[in-house]
C-alpha cells in the first residue's frame, strides 16, 4: 500500500525542511529549542554551509547548461562555433575552486580539532561492542566500576509484524547508558569480537569500536533527555539490531541510577551465595534468554544462526559439556563465551531455563554455586 | 602471411577461441550485462526487504549476503568488465590498429571471468551461506567470523585480479605501441586518454586487492594474525590495504566514463571538445590524487588527528581536476548546435548527476561531519549518484552511441528515450530520498529501520522497481536493434561524431586497420 | 616516435587467428583454485566441506592442466617466433608486457611492505598505549611492551582465552628470538647475510651472461647462466635451512603472532618467486643449450627472464632491511 505521506513527501520536497528529523542531519537543538550539543550545532553548520556552498554552485553550472540546451538547439537553426580553448578561462576555474575549498577547509579543521579534543573529561565510560549488544563499563576511580550490557528491547512479534511496531521500534534497549547533564564524558570504544560503531546522531558522536583497540570520543550533553542511535558498522546477521540508548539526566538523578545500580550488583553477588527456587530460576533464566541468546537460539529454542535448544543433546545431556558451551563459548563460532558477560546467578538461571524450557524436561537445577565451582574446574 | 580471412570462425568456437578484440569486446559486454542483471536482482530483493520496515521476506543473515553480492557484483561484474569491453571494441580502432597487442591474451583475461563469477555466485549455496560481509569485507567479520565459503570468494577475487591486470597490461601495450603513425598521444581521443590512465591505476592496485585477500586467506586457514590485535597485529590494517585499493578503484571506475562523456558531448554539439589538454591533465591529476586519500572512508576508525586531517586536505583537492572536467563539457555545450538523441540524453543526464553525486562526495570529505554521515544511507546516495548516475548512465551512452556502428543497425530512437526519461526519474525516486533518511540517521546494512525511515524507503523501492524495470526496455531495444534494426547507410552515423571509428563501414570489418590509416591532421577529439 | 617510416612494420602485426590455449588455462586454473579452496576448508572448516579427499586430486589435475598449458603457450610464442612472424612491433609489446607485469608484482609486495611497516610504526606501538591512537589501550592489553621484533604478543601478556577481551582467538606461540641479527650468533652463522651475497652476486652474473649474449658468445652466456641459476639454487636451499631453524630451534611459526606472520609472509613470497626466476632462467638454460635458440639479436625470453631475476634481487635488498636489520 503506497503510504500518501510518501507521495505528499515527493511534491513537497523543498518544502520539508520543517520536518528536519526526517530529511536533514540533526541540527544539535533539542525540539524545545535547547542546544543538545555544541559540537552537533558546530557540525551542523559546517554541513550546512558545504551543502549551500555546493548548491550555489551546482545552480551556477546546471543553469548555464539548461541555457545553452535551450538556446543553442540545432532546432533552432543556430551554427556551431569551433572554439575549443581559452587559458584564461581554464585557468580561472581552476583557481576559483582551489580557494573556495580553503574557505571550507579552515572550519572543517578547527571542528575536527575539537572533536579530538579528548583530555579533561570528568568521567569515563568504556563502551565494548559485542555481536550484538553493547556494553558499558563506568570506570571508577576507586575501581568500583559498574558494568552491565544493553540488549535490543524490540520483541519479535514486533520485527516479524505480528505485532504493532513501537513508537522506538529497533530503537529501544533493556539498559539505556546513563550520563549526568553538562558533563564532559569520555567514551573508551572498543569491541569483543568483530568492528562495530557506535553513534548517536543527536549527541554527534559516531566512533569505531575496533576490538583490539580503545578509540576515544567525547561529548558534553547540555539537555536531559533520552539519544537515540544505532551500531553502523556491518558487524553481522544482526548489526541492524544493535541499538544505542542514552539517557542525559540531572546530576543528582545520575548520582542515585549509580548507588541503585552499585547496590542491585551487591545484591547480585548475595544472591549468588543463595540457592534460588526452581521458579525463580526459570524466570530469571526466560529474562536472560530473551536478552542474549533468542536472536539465535529462537523463541522457542528451535534455532536460527545459532543451534537448536529444544532438543539439544549438550542442552539435556551432562551439565559440564552445558556450561562449558555457555561460559566458554564455541570458538570459531557465533557461540561467544557467556562467562564473561553474564552473572553466575544469571548463567545458572539461563542453564536451568535451557535444560527445562521448550520440552526439554530434564528437571535439572542449577544454582550459581555451580557456576562458580565449574568455573574453577 | 597475409592470408588472413575475412570473416569470423562459425559457432561456439568463434566465440571460445577468438582472439579478434571485436568478439572478445562483443563477450565482455554481453557478460557484463548479463552480470548488471543478477546484480541488479540483487539490489531488487534488498529494496523489496526494504520496502516496508519489519522483516518480509528474507532473514537478516541473507539480506547481508545480498548487499555483498550486490555490491561485488556490480563493481566487478557489471562495471568494470563493461568498460574492458568497450576498450576492446574501441581503442584499436580509435588509434588504428589492427587489433590489441597482445590477443591471446586478452581471450584468456575474458574467459577467466564467468567461471570466478559462477564460484562466487555458488557460494549462496554453500554451507553457511555466502559471504555476507559486506563488498567492503572488513575484517575480523570476513576472516574469524566468516562462513566457510569466504574461501571461494578469496579465490574468485584473486582471479578477477588477474583478469584486470592481465586486461590493463594489454590495453597499456596496445596504445603505447600500436598507434598509427601519426597518432601522437595528444592527438588520442580521450576516451583513449581516460582507459590509458585507468590501466596504470588498475596495474598498480589490483595486486593490492590481491596482496590484502590472500593475507586473510593466511589469518583464515594458517594462523597468522595481520587483522588480529590478539597477536599483534591490527583489524585496521586490512581498511588500510584494502582503501589503497579501493579508491582508486571508484576512479577505475568513472575516468572511462569520463572519457565516453568526452567523446559523445561534442558529436551531439557539432564542436570540438573545450580544453582538450586540460582534459588529459585533469585526469592524469584524479588519478595521482586518488592514491593519496584512501582513508577517507576510515574516518571514524581512530585515525590520528594529524592523518585525517592529510586525507581531508587531499580528498578535496579532486574537487578541483573534477571540476575542469565538469566545466569543460558545459563549455563544450555552450554555443554547439545540440541535438538530443539519446546518447546524448544520457550525457546530460550523467552530467547533471555526476555533479550532484561529487558534491555529495565533497561533503563527505569534510571529516568532522563525515562523522555523521559515515556509513548512513546519505554514502549509499552519494556513490550511487557517481555509480549508477555516472558509470552506468555512461556505459548506457556508450551503447547507444556505438552500437549502430558495431552492429551496423539502428536502435528504435523513440524507445531509446523513454528508456532515458523512465531511467532518469526511476533513479532519482529511488536514490534522491536516500539522502534524507541518510542524514536522519538510517546506517547502512540493515535489513530493517526504524520508523521514521519508512515512507522515504518506500518511495525509494518504488523507484528502484522503476528503474529496473526501464533495464529491460533497453534490453529488448539492444536486441531488436541487432535483430532486425534499420540498416546504417553513412560511416558516421552522426553527423558531428569525429574520430577514426567512424571512417569505417558500419559495422566494421571483421578485422580492421591490417593496414595503419595515415593520420595527417588534428582529428577532432 | 611513431612516424611514417615504420608503417611497414606495422603492416606484419601478428595477429593469431584463433586459439583454444586460453580456454584450456582457464580450465586449469579454475580447477586449481576451485580444488585449493576445498583442501583449504577442509583442513580448517572441520566435516563440513568433507569431499573425501577427492578435493586434493582436483586440485592437482588443475595445476596440472595449468602449468602444462603455460608451457604450450610459451613454446607456441617461440615457435611462432623462430618462424619469423613477429615483427620488432610485437617484440615491442611482449617487452612492455613483462615490464607492467614486473611492475604489478611490485605493488603485490608493496602491500606486505606496506603491512609490516603499519604494524611496526603505529599498531604495534599503539597495542602498547604508545601515541595518540593508543593512549588508553593498557586497559586491553595490561603490561604489554612494544618491541621489535616483539619478544611477545598482547595476547600472551594477558593470558588465556577467559581474560582476553579477543573473543575466539586461537593461542599465540610467541618467538623468543627473531630472525634479525643477534648478538648470540656469530655473523658469519647468520644465513640471511649470505644469501644476500650470494643474490647481489646472483644479479651480476646474470649481467654477465647477458653481455656474453650480446657479443654473440653463447658459451660465455651459457656459462655464467649456470652459474647464476647454481647460485639461486644455493639461495633456495639457505632460505630452506633458514625457515628450518625458525621452526625448530626458535619457535618462529606462522602461529607465532604478528613477527611470524610478516617475516613468513614477505620472505616466504619472496623466496616463491626466486624458484619462480629459478626456473625460467633454467629454460632458458636449456633452450640455449639444447635448441641453440639464443641468439646476440633475438633472446626476449632470455631478456624478460634477467628482468624478473633483477626485480626479485631488488624485492630481497629491501626485505634485507626492514625484516633482517632495522
Ligand atoms: C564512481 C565512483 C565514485 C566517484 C567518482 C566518487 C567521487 C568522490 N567521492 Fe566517493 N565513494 C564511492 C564512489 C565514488 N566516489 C563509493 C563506492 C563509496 C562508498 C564505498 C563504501 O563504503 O562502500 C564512496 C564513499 C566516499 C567517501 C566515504 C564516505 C564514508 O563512508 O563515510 C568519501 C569521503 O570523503 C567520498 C568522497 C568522494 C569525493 C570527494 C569524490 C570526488 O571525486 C567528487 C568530485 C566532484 C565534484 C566535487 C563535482 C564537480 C566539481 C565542480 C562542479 C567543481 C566545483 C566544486 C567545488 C569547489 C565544490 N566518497
Ligand atoms: C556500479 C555499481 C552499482 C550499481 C549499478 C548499483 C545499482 C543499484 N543499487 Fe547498489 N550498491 C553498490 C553498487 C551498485 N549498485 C555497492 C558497491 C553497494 C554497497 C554494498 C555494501 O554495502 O557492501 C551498494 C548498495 C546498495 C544498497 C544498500 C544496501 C545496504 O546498505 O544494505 C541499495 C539499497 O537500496 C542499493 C540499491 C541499488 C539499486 C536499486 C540499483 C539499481 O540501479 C539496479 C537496477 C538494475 C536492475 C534492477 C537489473 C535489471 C532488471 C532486472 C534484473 C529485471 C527485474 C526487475 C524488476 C522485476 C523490477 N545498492
Ligand atoms: C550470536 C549468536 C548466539 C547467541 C547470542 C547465543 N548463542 Fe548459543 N550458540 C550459537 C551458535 C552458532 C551455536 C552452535 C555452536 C557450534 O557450532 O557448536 C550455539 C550453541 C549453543 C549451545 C549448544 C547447543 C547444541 O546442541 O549444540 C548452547 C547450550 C547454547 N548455545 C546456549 C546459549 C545461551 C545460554 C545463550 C545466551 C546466554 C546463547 N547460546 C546465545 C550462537 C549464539
Ligand atoms: Cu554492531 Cu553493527
Ligand atoms: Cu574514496
Amino acid at each position: 500500500m503506497l503510504n500518501a505521506r510518501a507521495l505528499a513527501a515527493t511534491a513537497l520536497l523543498p518544502l520539508a525542511a520543517n520536518a528536519q528529523n526526517q530529511v536533514n542531519m540533526s541540527t544539535g537543538v533539542s525540539e524545545a529549542g535547547a542546544v543538545i550539543t555544541d559540537l552537533g550545532v558546530e557540525i551542523y553548520d559546517l554541513h550546512m554551509l558545504i551543502f549551500w556552498i555546493c548548491v550555489v554552485i551546482g545552480l551556477g553550472v546546471f543553469g548555464v547548461m539548461l541555457y545553452s540546451i535551450y538556446a543553442h538547439r540545432k532546432s533552432k537553426g543556430v551554427e556551431p562555433s569551433q572554439f575549443h580553448e581559452h587559458t584564461g578561462v581554464e585557468i580561472a576555474w581552476t583557481i576559483v575552486p582551489f580557494f573556495i575549498l580553503i574557505g571550507m577547509a579552515v572550519p572543517a579543521t578547527s571542528t575536527l580539532l575539537e572533536v579530538y579534543d579528548n583530555d579533561d573529561a570528568e568521567m569515563s565510560i568504556l563502551v565494548t561492542g559485542y555481536q550484538w549488544k553493547w556494553k558499558y563499563e563506568y570506570l571508577d576511580a576507586d575501581g568500583e566500576n559498574v558494568a552491565f550490557f544493553s540488549n535490543l528491547a524490540t520483541s519479535q512479534e514486533q520485527i516479524y509484524n505480528t505485532d504493532t511496531k513501537g513508537e522506538n521500534y529497533l530503537l529501544e534497549v533493556d539498559e539505556p547508558l546513563v550520563i549526568p547533564v553538562d558533563t564532559k564524558v569520555r567514551f573508551l570504544i572498543t569491541a569483543n569480537d568483530v568492528i562495530h560503531s557506535w553513534w548517536v546522531p543527536e549527541i554527534a558522536v559516531k566512533r569505531d569500536a575496533i576490538p583490539g583497540f580503545i578509540n576515544e570520543a567525547w561529548t558534553r550533553v547540555l539537555a536531559e533527555g533520552v539519544y537515540r542511535g544505532q551500531c553502523t558498522e556491518l558487524c553481522g546477521a544482526y548489526h541492524g539490531f544493535m541499538p544505542v540508548e542514552v539517557h542525559v539526566v540531572s546530576r543528582d538523578e545520575f548520582d542515585d541510577w549509580m548507588a541503585a545500580k552499585k547496590g542491585a550488583a551487591a545484591a547480585d553477588a548475595a544472591l549468588a551465595a543463595t540457592e534460588l527456587s526452581v521458579d525463580e530460576l526459570m524466570a530469571r533464566g526466560e529474562d536472560v534468554y530473551n536478552a542474549s541468546c533468542l536472536a539465535c537460539h529462537g523463541a522457542n529454542g528451535e534455532g536460527g544462526l545459532g543451534n537448536a535448544i529444544a532438543g539439544s543433546a549438550i542442552a539435556m545431556g551432562g551439565l559440564d559439556s552445558h556450561l562449558n558451551v555457555i561460559v566458554n563459548g564455541v570458538a570459531g563460532t557465533a557461540m561467544q563465551a557467556f562467562g564473561a558477560q553474564l552473572s553466575d546467578v544469571d548463567v545458572a538461571a539461563v542453564t536451568t531455563y535451557q535444560r527445562n524450557a521448550f520440552g526439554n524436561n530434564t528437571g535439572d537445577v542449577v544454582q550459581a554455586s555451580d557456576v562458580v565451582s565449574y568455573k574453577e574446574g | 602471411m597475409g592470408d588472413h580471412h575475412h570473416g569470423p570462425a562459425k559457432g561456439l568456437s568463434r566465440w571460445l577461441y577468438t582472439t579478434n578484440h571485436k568478439d572478445i569486446g562483443t563477450m565482455y559486454l554481453w557478460f557484463s550485462f548479463a552480470m548488471f542483471l543478477l546484480g541488479g536482482a540483487f539490489a531488487m530483493v534488498i529494496r523489496a526487504e526494504l520496502f516496508q520496515p519489519g522483516m518480509q521476506l528474507v532473514e537478516p543473515g541473507f539480506f547481508n549476503q545480498m548487499t555483498t553480492l550486490h555490491g561485488l557484483v556490480m563493481v566487478f561484474g557489471a562495471i568494470m568488465p563493461s568498460f574492458v569491453g568497450l576498450a576492446n571494441w574501441l581503442i584499436p580502432m580509435m588509434i588504428g590498429a589492427p587489433d590489441m597487442a597482445l590477443p591471446r591474451m586478452n581471450n584468456w583475461s575474458f574467459w577467466i571471468l564467468p567461471p570466478a563469477f559462477l564460484m562466487l555466485a555458488s557460494t549462496l549455496l554453500m554451507e553457511g551461506g555466502a559471504p555476507a560481509f559486506g563488498w567492503t569485507f572488513y575484517a575480523p567479520l570476513s576472516t574469524t567470523y566468516a562462513p566457510p565459503s569466504v574461501t571461494f570468494f578469496i579465490f574468485a577475487i584473486h582471479i578477477l585480479g588477474v583478469s584486470s591486470i592481465m586486461g590493463s597490461i594489454n590495453i597499456i601495450a596496445t596504445v603505447m605501441n600500436m598507434r598509427a603513425p601519426g597518432m601522437t598521444y595528444m592527438k588520442m581521443p580521450l576516451f583513449v586518454w581516460t582507459w590509458l590512465i585507468t590501466a596504470f591505476l588498475l596495474v598498480a592496485v589490483m595486486p593490492v586487492l590481491a596482496g590484502a585477500v590472500t593475507m586473510m586467506l593466511m589469518d583464515i586457514h594458517f594462523g597468522t594474525s595481520f587483522f588480529s590485535a590478539a597477536g599483534g597485529g591490527d583489524p585496521v590494517l586490512f581498511q588500510h590495504i584494502f582503501w589503497f585499493f579501493g579508491h582508486p578503484e571508484v576512479y577505475i571506475i568513472i575516468l572511462p566514463a569520463f572519457g565516453v562523456i568526452s567523446q559523445i558531448i561534442p558529436a551531439f554539439s557539432r564542436k570540438p571538445l573545450f580544453g582538450y589538454a586540460s582534459m588529459v591533465y585533469a585526469t592524469a591529476a584524479i588519478a595521482f590524487l586518488s592514491f593519496i586519500v584512501w582513508a577517507h572512508h576510515m574516518y571514524t576508525v581512530g585515525m590520528p588527528v594529524a592523518g585525517e586531517l592529510f586525507f581531508m586536505y587531499a580528498t578535496m583537492l579532486i574537487a578541483v581536476p573534477t571540476g575542469v572536467k565538469v566545466f569543460n563539457w558545459v563549455t563544450t555545450m555552450w554555443r554547439g548546435a545540440m541535438t538530443f538523441e539519446t546518447p546524448m540524453l544520457f550525457s546530460i543526464g550523467f552530467l547533471v548527476l555526476f555533479t550532484i553525486g561529487g558534491f555529495t562526495g565533497l561533503m563527505l570529505s569534510i571529516a568532522p561531519a563525515d562523522f555523521q554521515y559515515h556509513d548512513t544511507y546519505f554514502v549509499v546516495a552519494h556513490f550511487h549518484y557517481v555509480m549508477v548516475a555516472g558509470a552506468v548512465f555512461s556505459m548506457t551512452a556508450a551503447i547507444y552511441f556505438w552500437l549502430p556502428k558495431w552492429t551496423g543497425r539502428m536502435y528504435n530512437e523513440t524507445m531509446g528515450k523513454v528508456h532515458f526519461w523512465v531511467s532518469f526519474i526511476g533513479f532519482n525516486i529511488t536514490f534522491f530520498p536516500q539522502h534524507f533518511v541518510g542524514l536522519a540517521g538510517m546506517p547502512r546494512r540493515i535489513p530493517d529501520y526504524a520508523l521514521q525511515f519508512a515512507d522515504f524507503n518506500m518511495m525509494s523501492s518504488i523507484g528502484a522497481f522503476i528503474y529496473g524495470a526501464s533495464q529491460l526496455l533497453f534490453l529488448y531495444n539492444v536486441i531488436a536493434a541487432i535483430v532486425a534494426g534499420e540498416k546504417v547507410s553513412d560511416e558516421k552515423v552522426w553527423d558531428g561524431a569525429e574520430g577514426l571509428e567512424w571512417t569505417l563501414p558500419s559495422p566494421p570489418p571483421y578485422h580492421t586497420f591490417e593496414t595503419p590509416p595515415k593520420i595527417e591532421e588534428q582529428p577532432a577529439h | 616516435m611513431s612516424s611514417a617510416e615504420t608503417s611497414t612494420e606495422y603492416e606484419k602485426y601478428y595477429v593469431p587467428e584463433s586459439s583454444s590455449l586460453a580456454v584450456r588455462a582457464t580450465i586449469g586454473l579454475v580447477l586449481s583454485v576451485f580444488g585449493g579452496g576445498l583442501v583449504l576448508n577442509e583442513m580448517t572448516f572441520g566435516g563440513t566441506h568433507d569431499t573425501g579427499g577427492a578435493a586434493k586430486w582436483v586440485l592437482f589435475a588443475g595445476l596440472a592442466m595449468f602449468i602444462g598449458t603455460l608451457t604450450y603457450w610459451f613454446r607456441t610464442t617461440i615457435k611462432e617466433n623462430k618462424a619469423g612472424m613477429n615483427s620488432s612491433q610485437l617484440s615491442n609489446s611482449y617487452v612492455l608486457g613483462m615490464f607492467w607485469f614486473i611492475f604489478s608484482e611490485v605493488m603485490f609486495f608493496a602491500a606486505f611492505f606496506g603491512a609490516l611497516l603499519y604494524v611496526r610504526w603505529l599498531a604495534g606501538p599503539w597495542l602498547a598505549g604508545e601515541g595518540e591512537a593508543g593512549r588508553m589501550n593498557f586497559l586491553l592489553w595490561e603490561g604489554f611492551e612494544y618491541t621489535w621484533p616483539p619478544v611477545t604478543t598482547p595476547q600472551e601478556v594477558v593470558g588465556g582465552a577467559l581474560s582476553q577481551p579477543i573473543a575466539n582467538n586461537g593461542a599465540f606461540v610467541s618467538q623468543h628470538t627473531s630472525m634479525s641479527f643477534a648478538d648470540a650468533q656469530a655473523w658469519y652463522a647468520w644465513l640471511p647475510l649470505w644469501n644476500t651475497i650470494i643474490l647481489l652476486t646472483s644479479s651480476v652474473t646474470c649481467e654477465f651472461a647477458h653481455r656474453g649474449l650480446s657479443q654473440g658468445n653463447i658459451k660465455k652466456f651459457e656459462a655464467w647462466l649456470g652459474v647464476t641459476v647454481g647460485l639461486a639454487i644455493i639461495f633456495l636451499f639457505l632460505q630452506a635451512a633458514e625457515y628450518y631453524e625458525a621452526y625448530e630451534m626458535f619457535g618462529l611459526t606462522l602461529n607465532s603472532g604478528i613477527y611470524g606472520s610478516t617475516f613468513f609472509m614477505l620472505t616466504g613470497f619472496h623466496g616463491f618467486h626466486v624458484a619462480m626466476g629459478m626456473t625460467m632462467l633454467l629454460i632458458q638454460l636449456i633452450r640455449s643449450v639444447r635448441n641453440k635458440h639464443m641468439t646476440p639479436t633475438d633472446h626476449f625470453g632470455f631478456s624478460a627472464s634477467s628482468w624478473y631475476w633483477h626485480f626479485v634481487d631488488v624485492v630481497w635488498v629491501f626485505l634485507f632491511i626492514f625484516v633482517y636489520i632495522i
